[in-house]
């Protein structure tokens, strides 16, 4: 049996834990409001906000539907548009999208209406770009976004007048969500608090972390595939430091790593690595470990992690073993793992005052894109000299690439302009990028080198940028 | 007044096809389409599919009872392939099972045989082959070939526009419905009712008064549902008829995206002279049009490419041909803006090759060659232009030559950024090209408790033609627009409509219902001043009260319309709007084809990262011309997403089709459209106001198409960047402007 909340309603349901949600949503429960744009996340017309106890709080993030099976929804809070209606007006959010007539054809307002909603409820600080970051998944063909824009600084404003109050409250007091919203939190404890199990299948098993690359990829193959949900294990989620070195459970989502001090701590720039990550919806339910095992040759992730030499945990539940993160990839999609071995566990070493990283991506469209190439450097300094590197890249061969010639290279050596177009020398003999949908094989190799000089003119801003643009 | 759908948009209530409670019994279609672009079907075997749990039937061409073919404008498009294949994503088969699972797992078992062919992709090779949808069309003006020889300086080129997938958020689809009689009902996805009306008659071989189409509104369409959900239609529809069972189907992107056509890419050869003083004196276009397997719309499209030609620009002498090239991709179709956008692009990249070989700015070419009122177009309509009073005011109000300068400062300043600037003014013609297809009628009703429902052809799909045609009956019977309605758009109470198209939409149907008010109106004073005794010329019905010699009586609107009930007085008026004074000779090329032009002038600017090979648009700034907007709310969203969608096309959107005829960027996760983060900074619009008498409804001119060209500036903007960068890059104009091209332009020898 699978218990969850939507809307005000329990549901209780013996459907596959396969099964998506966005399905059940709009063909078992009748709630049409949620609506189907791309069946791959693509386009946000799905999002619903999940509500979930997170360590004794109940904290809401926004999620497409399309991509989250409905054993995902497992113990949760689920809300659709219908369930931050009022009766009869518009609420706030609503109201500010009327206004600024931020809706056209209407098919995709909804899924801004709910992205707007999760902003509301996330507690973040109520600023116009958290707003706008909020509905950075959202697609919308008609209105050219401009007055979406226009309603988004009217709702940052609206909550800008929460001081301390916790965003269930807020909302529900001053009528921005209906009132139920106060009572979800125990509703969602006793939920918890009863004997709730998943149907456990026997072998073979799928693992699943968010399914947010699985379920684009075996849409129909994964609903009654034999499930096992990574992310409704406990113990597999947090983020821990233990003196230099970091562990990073399989079951730590995106948005979780995102918003951890200890990563937020060493990685100053972290935020802005993360805005060329798919969407908020996307990363508030894709996996780290995810991103490892699809393999994907441009995995954002993957490549941040293969510059910091990351180590895993793999375990088939009795068994563990170790393995680099570089030395994970065999081939195209093909891994160093059993088809009964999942990620347990990832850890790497925190960077210290002596370490350098950087992380670039282009791709066609900035954000919400997969990258033509994307690239990563972790470089350990002493007195100017080069002790350790690492650098990484993405979309340059049929693997997440470790660039291990061009981090060899790069050993022993002092900066200077003549070393960056030394190094992309050596990068672009250790390469083999193909031409396809994502860029030409000349370009990826021009991006590759521009984006190796990137990695140096923001980490060095003494070197000379007008001479690195001439090489 | 904002749209009249806000509420139900917002809330998650709005009906789109997918949402329609389906009724007991409803079957669910899937199609089997071709993986091969062009060949010779050897075998076709669905009996794996037959034998698939909950399966119903397999239909192929052969269960069609009517005719298999759905071409409009040339009978040229089998619905199910009939020996050939001509395009991947040519639907063969059509499964229909109890599910949509079972129907879409049974797609899978069917097996086809299919000897593959030669497969053209490029429209330039298919008119080597001579294969032409329709026989070339001509415009000519002046003397061409006479006046080269008095031009001071020639230029000649090569611009390529490639497609654009429309990426309308609801998918196409279809839902049909068997009523008593064999007849059925259509819940369509669809631009044009009747368009559906007809296909689904021809394929089903019953009268079109046996098929009601049923059109709620659409989650986009922007030209890619006028014709092209026909197919689904008719598919649906077959399945119907046979089995005597409603059937649905709800495409999925990815079937979408392959197996409709897109806007047109063209491939052109031009030629420009211009005389000392920079006045263009000649131009010669060649547009290759690669309109894909079938004809769809692209001979209209062809045509508009031409009456665009020139832009917003006179030119005395003009030879422009197009040839319309058969090709084995999916037939492309129409896509806002329709043919034009594509003429318009070669007019600036002619502009843009003389001001660099010149060394002078593109906006002095520009400016100087703007139409004035009076001046002739190559296929003869003189024009009411507002092309330098646009300019000028966007001059004004965001000083052209400043911009410029903050530009060139900016540059001489920093090295990894480079800005690009660039004009765009637009001039768009008003009016089906097909002169026939200026017309619409609208059935008004008022009801004896004083509410008033309104029906029309035009079709809801965000453009807010709905909330125009309710503030036209509002404003004409002068009561509370919560008191009308306007009602979905169905061919039993309104036949033989044009599509919602051609940015003419709320003209026509606005029209229309303006006449069939009026004549409510004219009766209800009539009945006022019977029943009050005082002349009808002396009486106005006026904020649902009656007025006598302007003064408010104590008579309503309600009280009004009770009297004219009891008197057997209708309430109802059905009216007919065809626009007058247009009219041409396809035989000659010259004609009055357009009610009227709309013009405009936008800046836009733009900033490089010429490390990365990324850019962001700053602004785009415009003045446009909207005559007098009835809802500037409205109309301002058409402007701002027309530019976006603009701008998506010049620079984000890649259509890549393979060798083979593959669609390559098949899904939104390889085909880019703007995201809220990739549209410009800002976006000022300033309203041209002008009274002048038009033929637009209430004199507030169509605002659809146009504005999706100012896009076009970006592309040139950007173009600037790189030559700011490296002024001897070597640029190829084809669009759009990706990354890739970007940096690959930079950094080119």
């Amino acid at each position: 049996m699978i218990r969850f909340i939507l809307n005000q309603k329990i549901i209780e349901t013996a459907k596959p834990a396969g099964m998506l949600l966005l399905d059940f949503i709009r063909y078992h429960e009748h709630l049409t409001g949620t609506k189907i744009g791309c069946r791959e996340g693509d386009c946000g017309a799905c999002t619903v906000l999940v509500g979930e106890m997170v360590s004794g709080e109940l904290r809401y993030r926004s999620a497409t539907s399309c991509l989250t099976p409905i054993g995902n929804a497992n113990g949760k809070h689920i809300v659709t548009v219908e369930g931050i209606n009022f009766q009869d007006e518009l609420n706030p959010v609503q109201q500010a999208m009327k206004e600024e007539s931020a809706t056209q054809c209407g098919f995709c307002t909804p899924g801004f209406v709910m992205s707007l909603a999760g902003f509301c409820l996330n507690g973040k600080e109520p600023t116009y770009e958290n707003a706008i970051a909020s509905i950075d998944g959202n697609i919308c063909r008609c209105t050219g976004y401009k007055s979406i824009e226009r309603a988004a600084a009217k709702v940052a404003a609206i909550m800008q007048q929460r001081i301390e109050e916790e965003p269930t409250v807020f909302v529900s007091k001053q009528k921005i969500l209906p009132e139920y919203f106060t009572g979800i939190k125990e509703k969602l404890i006793e939920l918890l608090n009863q004997e709730s199990r998943i149907r456990q299948h026997l072998t073979p098993v799928r693992f699943v972390g968010g399914g947010t690359d699985l379920y684009v990829q075996k849409h129909e193959e994964m609903v009654y595939a034999a499930v096992d949900l990574l992310i409704q294990k406990n113990e597999l989620n947090g983020i821990f430091q233990e003196g230099t070195k970091c562990t990073i459970g399989s079951a730590v989502t995106v948005t979780d790593l995102a918003e951890s001090t200890i990563m937020q701590k060493h990685f100053p720039d972290l935020k802005k690595y993360i805005k060329l990550v798919s969407s908020t919806p996307i990363r508030n339910i894709a996996t780290i470990a995810g991103n490892f095992v699809n393999a994907s040759p441009i995995g954002d992730f993957t490549i941040f992690f293969l510059a910091l030499d990351a180590q895993l945990v793999l375990s088939d539940g009795t068994n563990k073993r170790e393995i680099a993160l570089r030395q994970f990839y065999k081939g195209y999609k093909q891994l160093d793992k059993q088809p009964m071995e999942f990620i347990e566990q990832i850890s790497f070493e925190l960077p210290t005052t002596k370490t350098r990283f950087n992380f670039e991506k282009v791709c066609k469209r900035t954000h919400l894109d997969i990258a033509s190439v994307n690239t990563a450097i972790n470089l350990n300094i002493v007195d100017g000299i080069i002790m350790d590197a690492g650098v990484s890249a993405g979309g340059v061969g049929p693997v997440p690439t470790y660039l291990q010639k061009a981090s060899a290279f790069l050993k022993g050596k002092t900066i200077s302009e003549a070393l960056v177009q030394e190094t992309i020398e050596v990068a672009q003999t250790e390469v083999s990028p193909i031409s396809d949908a994502r860029g030409t094989e000349a370009y990826k190799r021009l991006l590759l080198g521009q984006l190796i000089k990137a990695h140096f003119t923001k980490l060095f801003p003494e070197l000379k940028v007008e001479q690195l643009l001439a090489q | 007044m904002q749209n009249i759908d806000s509420n139900t948009h917002l809330r998650g209530e709005s009906i789109y096809l997918d949402d329609i409670n389906v009724q007991h019994g409803t079957l669910y279609a899937a199609c089997f389409d071709s993986a091969i672009a062009h060949g010779k079907i050897l075998s076709l075997d669905v009996s794996g599919a037959l034998q698939m749990h909950g399966v119903v039937h397999v239909f192929t061409h052969e269960d069609i009872v009517g005719q298999n073919q759905i071409g409009g404008i040339v009978p040229d498009e089998p619905l199910l392939a009939d020996g050939h294949v001509h395009f991947c994503g040519m639907p063969i088969a059509l499964v229909v099972a109890e599910t949509d699972e079972a129907a879409r797992a049974a797609v899978k078992k069917i097996k086809v045989e299919i000897e593959p062919l030669e497969v053209i992709t490029d429209p330039r090779v298919a008119f080597a082959k001579g294969d032409l949808i329709v026989p070339p069309r001509k415009f000519n003006m002046g003397d061409v070939d006479g006046a080269w020889s008095t031009c001071e300086h020639i230029f000649e080129g090569v611009v390529d526009t490639n497609g654009q997938e429309h990426l309308y958020i609801e998918t196409q689809g279809a839902y049909t419905v068997p009523a008593e009689n064999g007849s059925i009902k259509v819940y369509s996805s669809t631009q044009g009712p009747t368009a559906v009306q007809r296909a689904v008659s021809k394929v089903t071989g019953l009268p079109m008064h046996q098929i009601e189409v049923d059109v709620t509104r659409l989650g986009g369409g922007f030209g890619g549902k006028e014709d092209q959900a026909n197919t689904w239609a008719a598919l649906c529809a077959m399945a119907t008829q046979k089995l005597k069972r409603p059937v649905k189907y709800s495409l999925h992107r990815m079937e979408d995206m392959r197996m409709t056509g897109k806007r047109h890419p063209y491939s052109t050869d031009f030629k420009i002279g211009l005389d000392k003083d920079l006045n263009m004196i000649a131009y010669e276009a060649s547009f290759y049009q690669n309109a894909g397997a079938a004809a769809d719309l692209s001979p209209a499209i062809l045509e508009r490419t031409l009456f665009h030609c020139t832009n917003s620009y006179y030119v005395p002498n003009v030879r422009a041909t197009a040839y319309s090239c058969r090709t084995h991709l999916p037939p492309n179709t129409a896509f806002r803006g329709f043919g034009g956008p594509q003429g318009m692009f070669v007019m600036e990249a002619a502009i843009t090759k003389a001001a660099e070989a010149l060394n002078v700015d593109a906006s002095v070419i520009q400016q100087r060659n703007l139409l004035v009122t009076n001046d002739e177009l190559p296929y003869g309509q003189k024009v009411v232009s507002e092309a330098n009073e646009c300019w000028n005011k966007a001059d004004e109000l965001y000083n052209i030559e400043q911009v410029k300068k903050q530009v060139t400062d900016f540059n001489a300043t920093n090295k990894q950024y480079k800005k690009g600037v660039a004009l765009m003014p637009i001039c768009f013609g008003i009016s089906f090209t097909n002169t026939m297809m200026n017309n619409a009628r609208s059935l008004v009703h008022v009801y004896s408790d004083g509410s008033v429902v309104v029906s029309t052809g035009a079709v809801e799909m965000g453009q807010g033609v709905n909330t125009k045609i309710l503030q036209v009956a509002a404003k004409t019977f002068s009561i509370d627009p919560a008191k009308v309605k306007v009602n979905s758009t169905n061919t039993y109470r309104i036949a033989n409509t044009s599509p919602s198209a051609a940015s003419a939409t709320a003209d026509l149907n606005g029209k229309a219902t303006l006449i069939a008010c009026n004549a409510i109106l004219e009766r209800l004073k009539q009945v006022a001043s019977n029943e009050l005794t005082i002349s009808v010329d002396r009486i106005e019905l006026k904020d649902e009260f009656v007025f006598v010699d302007a003064q408010k009586t104590e008579t309503t609107w309600l009280q009004v319309i009770a009297w004219a009930f009891m008197k057997r007085v209708s309430l109802s008026e059905h009216a007919h709007y065809a626009t007058p004074e247009i009219h041409y000779d396809k035989t000659k090329e010259k004609g009055h084809p357009f009610a009227y032009h709309v013009y405009g002038t936008a800046i836009i600017t733009t900033t490089v990262d010429c490390l990365r090979g990324t850019y962001e648009i700053d602004s785009v700034k415009v003045v446009h011309d909207f005559g007098s907007s009835m809802n500037k709310a409205i109309d301002l969203g058409q402007i701002e997403g027309g530019i976006v969608q603009g701008i998506g096309w010049m620079t984000l959107e890649e259509i890549i089709y393979d060798k083979e005829g593959k669609l390559r960027s098949n899904a939104l996760s390889t085909y880019k459209v703007p995201d809220i983060y990739s549209v410009p900074k800002e976006i000022t619009i300033e309203f041209l106001d002008t009274d002048k008498d038009n033929l637009a409804i209430f004199k507030s001119k169509a605002v659809g198409e146009p504005p999706l060209m100012y896009g076009i500036g970006a592309y040139f903007a950007l173009h600037n960047a790189i030559k700011a960068f490296n002024p001897n890059a070597k640029l190829a104009f084809d669009a759009p402007m990706t990354a890739e091209k970007l940096l690959m332009g930079l950094y080119s020898k």
